[in-house]
């Protein structure tokens, strides 16, 4: 990273320090008589003018805004193996779709007739995600992965609350994604975690113990965060189907097997896909994504509304449904994230989206070739597209993963996550995705191999990196201490 | 072979030889036979040319608001588009990055969070407010749950206005059984607004929040120092919700008049409003309640060599930290959009800003003095009620039935209350922006004469 020259950038309201009115957009002019604000709404509503919300030229905002991004690091720039977090390339022709004005300056309440084209594609995306998952229905509204956990939960308590049945609990393994804890407790269970077997897999016997009648649900991520396939997957879910429970698959992995395998095989009621990681919608810095349910025939009936049915004259929303869990949101779902995953999915095709998963598989096997050995692997179980190890072998030098991870920035590269799942102490979880060239991958292992070598000659050099980033090791502890979250005059003026 | 797979035939094979592996199945190996496919039922790969065509074709069998005389809003609302809103949204540094957990390579980020705070914060009035939330309908549901919170679970009422917009009541509906809370609901007087002395009734000394929306879901601006009042007398948050964030250009923000929370909807700060989402839920409270607020939150600190630089902070609240314990369940969040609003705020300005409500307010006064000069069968449900941009329009018919006969003469009036229940006439929500031209109000009025 060369990034030197570009240290700072001022905030937005510490430019224009001499406040004078300037001109950032040019209105359209007021062709309708003037109106007093004060006379027409109750004066004390109306609020005084901010005289620390500036007014700056229009190259000014561009230049502020250029700058910042020369800070960012990003997927087109090198790899980001995060795991869990599926960071593929974000293809240019699912930006270039979701502009179409058709489908950007459609607002959400015109005209059923009017409304055609964006419901048919929210009619096919769900027929390609029920194929993709070998499920029978679909909604595409939930928001996010964490969004979609929910709507799952609350149609299993709906499905609970039809058979007369109220069981307080849901399972997640100890190696589950933070989300799932806090999804359960959201809708209104109480989270019990389940302890891994030797091999980082559910255990079965635990299992068995804890599944009873007060267990609404198991959720899995599968493959799990380790990035290995539960292999008992078919036992586990008669166990759990067998004493009235229901399946809900996290699908924040499902980026491993498509094409390869389908978790309405595996017992699944119902599954987040979230399609900022395996279909491609971009992570735009935290969001906004989409994480679609699909589920089976138990839960059918409970789909939110309102749900897009193919009529004899075309497509409608459907509204009323009295079984349904209600509403997850406004409106429909993010759909302009929907139109980039329907373009993704028709651009790869059927053999396209299983050479991607092959693909990421591939490269995690090799980045795990490469890296065992220099770095310790806590679960030698086989991995499919992500490989978990661990600081250990660093840890003699007092060198741990924090310190891997910022040294990993002086070589160009995002780090892996970190110190996740928690049942790997000092964790490196590396997924690589499939977009990249063999180069990039063989380039990441390099690094990481020389910052292993590194944390036995020279430990205080990875300890106090970054050394070649914008700014240096940010002090997050004194962030949480003296809490500023927003900019303030006093303490500039 | 596809461009967006990195390793083609002869790379598999070089990688599978150096795993010493014969055949890409075998790293499959683990997932047992019986969830195994061979392959999908999806259509072959298509290029980009039967792609542009293909979903060309989709966007045109919709409508565009652009494409003709306009008036929805109901939530949605459409604004002017500074072109260089998109063109940072298209920067990769930004719309390919991910969330900022690594801060030393994401000031970017973290800086325009930083931005997106604070200037939440000044419109809004509250000193602290959170890098966003999915939309205006789940800020209402974390809000009330963010009151149960700050009251310790002990009130499990929440009384809500009839006049939040009712798919947000909707929404709020779904969750509140499995969160364990009991919702009120406060009808609005004769005038469309609602009567504090009603509000304080209702609420009584159970409520944890009474949450109201101002301009409300008839465009009518609330009375908002005593329904603060109303609130607080029985111990409860006062919880505002704004769907049209313009407003808040020339509205002061519930913060100066008590509230406890202001949240909602930012889609309007250039945001396109692209068939619902993704929209920009948004978050304010005052810091003492902080550790309670739901989402991410970017804070200010130095560096090694004492620089300014920022960080996520307090994640102790957060579901990868706290997991059962978070203060919600929510990871991804609206990101790029508040990257879209901050740019566009920032473009338009303070003062930019208040010219641009003020915009909005002349034009939708001549609106309604024109639509009542057309008189009768037309005429305003709440002529004498103070609105921002947006109004009840009553005429001869339902309002789907209106709705369609305008459409029919091509012009998009506004949205049907009709199917949305309420305790108002059944009319069309007529809202007029500074994207609506002297030459749309003539359209408009025009054909209501026609239909007279």
């Amino acid at each position: 990273m060369k990034r030197r020259a570009i240290r700072s950038e001022p905030l937005f309201f510490e430019r224009n320090s001499r406040r004078v009115r300037r001109q950032g957009y040019l209105l359209p002019a007021l062709d309708v008589p003037e109106v007093k604000p004060s006379e027409v709404l109750p004066p004390e509503l109306v609020r005084e003018p901010d005289p620390h919300f500036p007014d700056v030229s229009e190259m000014e905002v561009v230049q502020h805004f250029h700058r910042l991004s020369q800070l960012n690091y990003a997927v087109d720039e090198g790899l980001y193996p995060l795991g869990s977090c599926t960071m593929k390339y974000n293809p240019r022709i699912n930006e270039e779709t979701a502009r179409f004005p058709g489908f950007a300056s459609l607002h959400p309440l015109q005209p059923q007739s009017q409304i055609q084209g964006a419901l048919g594609l929210i009619w096919e995306l769900e027929e390609s995600l029920k194929t993709i998952t070998g499920m029978p229905g679909a909604t595409l509204q939930p928001a996010a992965g964490a969004h979609g956990e929910l709507t799952g939960i609350l149609m299993i308590r709906k499905a609970l609350e039809a058979r007369g049945e109220k069981r307080e609990v849901v399972l997640a393994p100890d190696s589950a994604h933070g989300t799932n804890p806090a999804t359960a407790t959201f809708a209104g269970f109480s989270a019990q975690e389940i302890p891994s077997a030797d091999d980082g897999t559910v255990d079965l016997g635990a299992l068995d113990r804890m599944m009873d009648e007060t267990v609404a649900a198991l959720m899995l991520t599968v493959p799990n965060t380790l990035g290995v396939f539960e292999h008992q997957i078919l036992e586990i879910a008669d166990l759990v189907h067998s004493r009235g429970g229901f399946i809900y698959m996290d699908g924040a992995n499902l980026n491993s097997f498509v094409g390869r395998a389908l978790p309405g095989l595996m017992g699944a009621d119902a599954m987040h896909i979230n399609l900022h990681k395996t279909f491609s919608t971009p992570h735009g810095g935290g969001g906004p994504g989409a994480g679609p349910v699909t589920v089976s025939e138990a839960l059918l009936p409970h789909l939110p509304v309102p749900k897009v049915i193919r009529g004899e004259d075309g497509f409608e929303l459907q509204w009323e449904d009295p079984a349904s869990i209600g509403q997850m949101r406004g409106f429909y779902g993010n759909f302009l994230i929907l139109v980039r995953a329907l373009t993704y999915i028709w651009s790869l095709g059927a053999e396209g989206l299983r050479s991607m998963s092959d693909v990421a598989v591939l490269y995690a096997n090799l980045i795990r070739h490469r890296l065992n050995g220099a770095y310790h692997l806590k679960f030698d179980a086989p991995s499919l597209h992500e490989v978990v190890f661990d600081d250990s072998i660093q840890a003699r030098h007092k060198v741990h993963n924090v310190d891997i991870a910022k040294r990993l920035l002086d070589y160009g590269f995002h780090p892996p996550t970190m110190s996740f799942p928690l049942i790997v102490h000092g964790a490196l979880m590396i997924e690589p995705a499939e977009s990249v060239a063999p180069d990039e991958v063989e380039a990441f292992c390099d690094a990481m191999l020389a910052i292993a070598k590194e944390a036995e000659s020279d430990p205080e050099l990875v300890k106090s990196a970054p050394h070649d980033t914008p700014v240096g090791r940010v002090d997050e502890v004194r962030a949480a201490r003296y809490l500023k979250v927003t900019w303030t005059p006093e303490e500039t003026e | 072979m596809h461009p967006w797979v990195g390793a083609g035939p002869e790379d598999r094979r070089h990688i599978l030889s150096e795993l010493g592996l014969k055949s890409i199945d075998e790293l499959f190996a683990s997932i047992p036979a019986g969830v195994c496919v061979d392959g999908l039922d999806l259509p072959p790969a298509r290029d980009e040319d039967w792609i542009r065509h293909t979903l060309g074709e989709m966007a045109s069998a919709n409508v565009a608001m652009d494409s003709i005389p306009c008036f929805l809003g109901a939530g949605v609302y459409r604004h002017v588009q500074p072109s260089i809103v998109d063109a940072v949204l298209s920067r990769a540094e930004f719309f390919t990055s991910y969330t900022p957990y690594q801060p030393e390579i994401s000031q970017g980020t973290l800086q325009v969070i930083f931005e997106f705070q604070t200037l939440i914060s000044r419109l809004t009035g509250l000193d602290t407010a959170n890098a966003s939330l999915y939309d205006g309908a789940t800020a209402l549901v974390e809000a009330a749950l963010f009151s149960h919170r700050v009251l310790r679970g002990k009130r499990d009422l929440v009384v809500v206005a009839e006049t939040i917009h009712p798919m947000y009541r909707q929404v709020l509906d779904t969750y509140a059984e499995a969160a364990g809370i009991e919702v009120a609901v406060v009808a609005p007087g004769d005038d469309g607004r609602l009567d504090p002395d009603k509000v304080r009734r209702t609420a009584g000394d159970r409520a944890c929040c009474v949450a109201v929306q101002s301009p409300n879901f008839l465009g009518i601006v609330e009375d908002l120092p005593q329904l603060a009042a109303a609130a607080h007398d029985g111990g409860a948050l006062a919880v505002e919700v704004v769907t049209e964030a313009v407003s808040l250009g020339l509205l002061a923000g519930g913060g100066s008049f008590g509230f406890d929370v202001v949240c909602g909807e930012a889609q309007s700060f250039g945001v396109a409003p692209g068939f619902g989402g993704p929209h920009l839920g948004f978050f304010a409270c005052a810091s003492k309640h902080l550790r309670q607020m739901p989402g991410r939150l970017a804070g200010e600190t130095v560096d090694e060599d004492g620089n300014r630089a920022f960080c996520l902070t307090l994640s102790t609240r957060e579901q990868h930290i706290r997991r059962a314990k978070a203060t919600s369940n929510i990871c991804t969040n609206q990101g790029l959009m508040a990257l879209a609003a901050t740019v566009w705020l920032e473009a338009i300005g303070g003062s930019g800003l208040r010219e641009l409500a003020t915009s909005c307010l002349a034009r939708t006064e001549e609106l309604k003095r024109r639509v009542t000069a057309v008189g009768d069968p037309w005429r305003l449900a709440y002529p004498q009620s103070p609105t921002f941009n947006e109004f009840l329009l009553v005429g001869p018919g339902s309002g789907t039935e209106l709705v369609e006969r305008l459409a029919s003469e091509g012009v998009l009036a506004g949205v049907p209350t009709t199917d949305w229940g309420g305790s108002w006439p059944d009319g069309v929500l007529v809202a007029v922006t500074e994207r609506n031209p002297a030459t749309d109000l003539d359209a408009l009025v025009s054909t209501l004469e026609k239909l007279s």
